[in-house]
């Protein structure tokens, strides 16, 4: 084993002296980077510095480390793609990548991955793209610290910030999105880490997700967006404590799940949303230690969704808590804090005795007859709701928290 | 005038009855926001108070002040004073003193603990309220000599637009719910002023479902910019037509 490793190190040396680095700039030895990575064997450096390049479509096809000094700009002149990159372990780092062209058959990139290997994608600077960064068929991938924005008005005017497409083990870490239609969009993606994003002002979603199991995001950050975040028809989704903010609209929800079992939410964030989560044909989820805050609704809950378990979160300040469209309840509520919560607790054990049903009348009301939301906290409403809680006629009665705390979790 | 004005004021301070009424509003409101632990929660108690306690006092306490300076107002009709300086005082003496007492009282804590945007709100609409009430107060004593049968009116008016209004149109609503109504219901609840103020406190409190409600009419005639200045206009209205008719009324009035 020992010897096996110091093999390799020696390679790496041996690999290192005989890689070289190329300069490309205008008192340099090469004036395009076309002709630099033409230029180029596998392992080589090609040094990119400050200038405006127009070089139309610029295809690395070597394994090479393409590394841009003080952002030198690419710029796509609204016609090409800027950066095609079709070989394994290749990086792209420091660059400003600018004005890919716009096309809705071939979907042309700031920077697109076509069946690579290894590709490190770090530290760009993707402006007015179409689409900002494309993996396409790509297996360990990275894509790190870039910042990306476009200027979108219409959806179908726009592409991705960065769109994954058919690939696994993508590591997509600490990029900043904005304007695009879709901040992160992953469809047949597997065994891939979405950490420390920032995703915002998107015109559709923060996040999209499509038929990509096992997957985790964990600590983003997705603001106002026009319809939050979406995951679709997936299983073992780990969603961990990330903020979804402010996403404001009739159809827009922080999250929105639409056929997912077996996934984690878990210490998130919903602040000021009008629906905090949207549910619906999901089963088997654990929402756990998350806080429901300032949202129009906490979770919307549609009856086709089984054997979700929702434990220990907080509910703070929403103007419904939870709701739902139907009669059937096939989920559970347990030991959460509703700040709506009348009871008292005289066993002292922090549980209160009586146990809360979370689901308000006017909620289902709202629910078939929308303009009802114009007598809301009026107090004729206020009696309906105090009934209503008293012996439930309308609202499913076995919608009930037995344990609803007495104090909020700090989480 | 304004010594009409003055007078009012400084004999319904000597009442103690407004006092009164400071004095709860603040064990109230400073009680209220003590005792929850969000600001919230208290505001939706101080909702209340203003959506159906403020009025109520306003409109029974201008009623019974109407009809007990009967005397006062004979005398100063005995003197070269117009009818019209006579009524516009009492309007303003009232509505100043009970306006007073609302800042004193609910105010002062509301600024304190609410966010800006919805205290401010909930004051300008407490103290409009209040107005509103004054005004509909002078509607109801003018029309009868009759001290019961005035304040009886009051308090029916106040029980109509406090608490039947809401029942009727969610009756409306469930009744046509199969029909596009929202304008209508719309239009219904802008002939309320209590509801107006409700809907635009909400506006401000319950921000995310509110305004996140794209498919919602209100959002477009309530939520926009200018629909602050609509719903002011129309509660200036409020003010203005009760207390206009009532005045037309108290001019022809033999006394």
């Amino acid at each position: 084993m020992k010897k096996k490793f110091y093999t390799l190190v020696l390679l790496g040396y041996a690999f290192i002296a005989n890689a070289a680095t190329l300069h490309v700039g205008k008192a340099q030895a090469f004036l395009l980077i076309k002709q630099a990575i033409q230029a180029a064997k596998a392992g080589d450096t090609v040094i990119v510095h400050e200038g405006h390049y127009k070089e139309g479509n610029i295809i690395v096809d070597k394994r090479i480390t393409l590394m841009g000094v003080n952002y030198p700009i690419l710029d796509g002149e609204k016609k090409y793609e800027v950066l095609s990159v079709k070989a394994n372990f290749a990086i792209i780092k420091g660059f400003q990548i600018q004005a890919s062209g716009y096309g809705s058959l071939d979907d042309p990139c700031g920077i697109k991955v076509y069946d690579s290997r290894g590709v490190e994608i770090l530290e760009n600077i993707l402006d007015d793209n179409f689409f900002g960064i494309y993996i396409q068929y790509g297996k360990e991938c990275i894509v790190k610290n870039n910042r990306i924005k476009a200027y979108g008005v219409e959806e179908q005017q726009i592409g991705n910030g960065i769109h994954c497409w058919k690939s696994d083990s993508l590591l997509i870490i600490g990029n900043k999105i904005e304007g695009h239609r879709d901040g992160i969009y992953f469809e047949f993606v597997t065994n891939s880490v979405i950490w420390r994003n920032r995703s915002f002002d998107n015109i559709r979603y923060g996040l999209h997700f499509m038929f990509s199991n096992n997957d985790a995001y964990i600590t983003n950050y997705f603001k106002n967006n026009g319809a939050g975040v979406a995951v679709m028809f997936t299983k073992n989704v780990k969603m961990y404590n990330n903020h979804f903010e402010e996403n404001w609209g009739d159809a827009a929800y922080g999250l929105m799940l639409k056929e997912i079992s077996d996934s984690y939410i878990i210490g998130n964030h919903f602040l000021k949303n009008t629906s905090g989560i949207y549910m619906e044909g999901t089963s088997r989820i654990l929402a756990e230690k998350n806080i429901f805050e300032a949202n129009g609704w906490g979770m919307k809950i549609q009856a086709s969704c089984l054997d979700n378990e929702i434990r220990a979160n907080n509910f703070i300040g929403n103007t419904f808590d939870v709701s739902t469209n139907g009669n059937t309840v096939l989920n559970t509520f347990n030991g959460n804090y509703w700040d709506k919560y009348n009871g008292y607790d005289l066993d002292r054990d922090k549980t209160g005795d009586v146990p809360y049903h979370p689901l308000s009348v006017f909620s289902v009301i709202v629910e078939q007859t929308p303009p009802a939301m114009l007598l809301f906290r009026s107090f004729m409403v206020d009696l309906l709701d105090k009934s209503e809680k008293i012996s439930p006629s309308l609202t499913p009665d076995n919608f009930v928290d037995n344990q609803p705390l007495m104090h909020s979790l700090s989480l | 005038m304004n010594r009409i004005v003055k007078f009012v004021i400084l004999d319904i301070l000597k009442n103690k009855v407004v006092l009164f009424y400071t004095l709860i509003l603040a064990a109230l409101s400073w009680s209220v926001f003590a005792l929850e632990d969000n600001s919230t929660k208290g505001l939706l108690t101080l909702l209340n108070v203003v959506l159906l306690i403020v009025p109520l006092v306003a409109v029974i306490f201008s009623t019974i002040y109407l009809y007990n300076s009967t005397e006062f107002v004979e005398l100063l009709l005995s003197q070269p004073v117009k009818r019209n300086r006579i009524w516009l005082s009492l309007f303003l003496g009232l509505s100043t003193s009970l306006l007073l007492a609302f800042f004193a009282g609910a105010g002062i804590p509301i600024l304190i603990y609410a966010p800006p945007e919805v205290s401010l709100m909930m004051l300008l609409m407490g103290a409009t309220i209040s107005t509103v009430f004054v005004a509909i107060a002078f509607l109801s004593s003018v029309f009868t000599r009759d001290k019961a049968k005035g304040i009886g009116i009051a308090i029916m008016l106040w029980l109509f637009f406090a608490l039947l209004f809401d029942g009727l149109l969610l009756f409306l609503l469930f009744q046509f719910s199969d029909y596009p109504i929202e304008k209508a219901v719309v239009f219904i609840s802008a002939c309320n002023p209590i509801d107006l103020a409700r809907i635009m406190i909400l506006l401000h409190l319950d921000v995310s479902a509110m305004m996140g409600y794209t498919g919602a009419v209100f959002k477009d005639y309530f939520g926009s910019s200018y629909g602050i200045y609509i719903v002011m206009s129309i509660l200036a209205l409020w003010v203005f037509l009760p207390y206009r008719i009532s005045l037309a009324k108290f001019r022809k009035k033999d006394l």
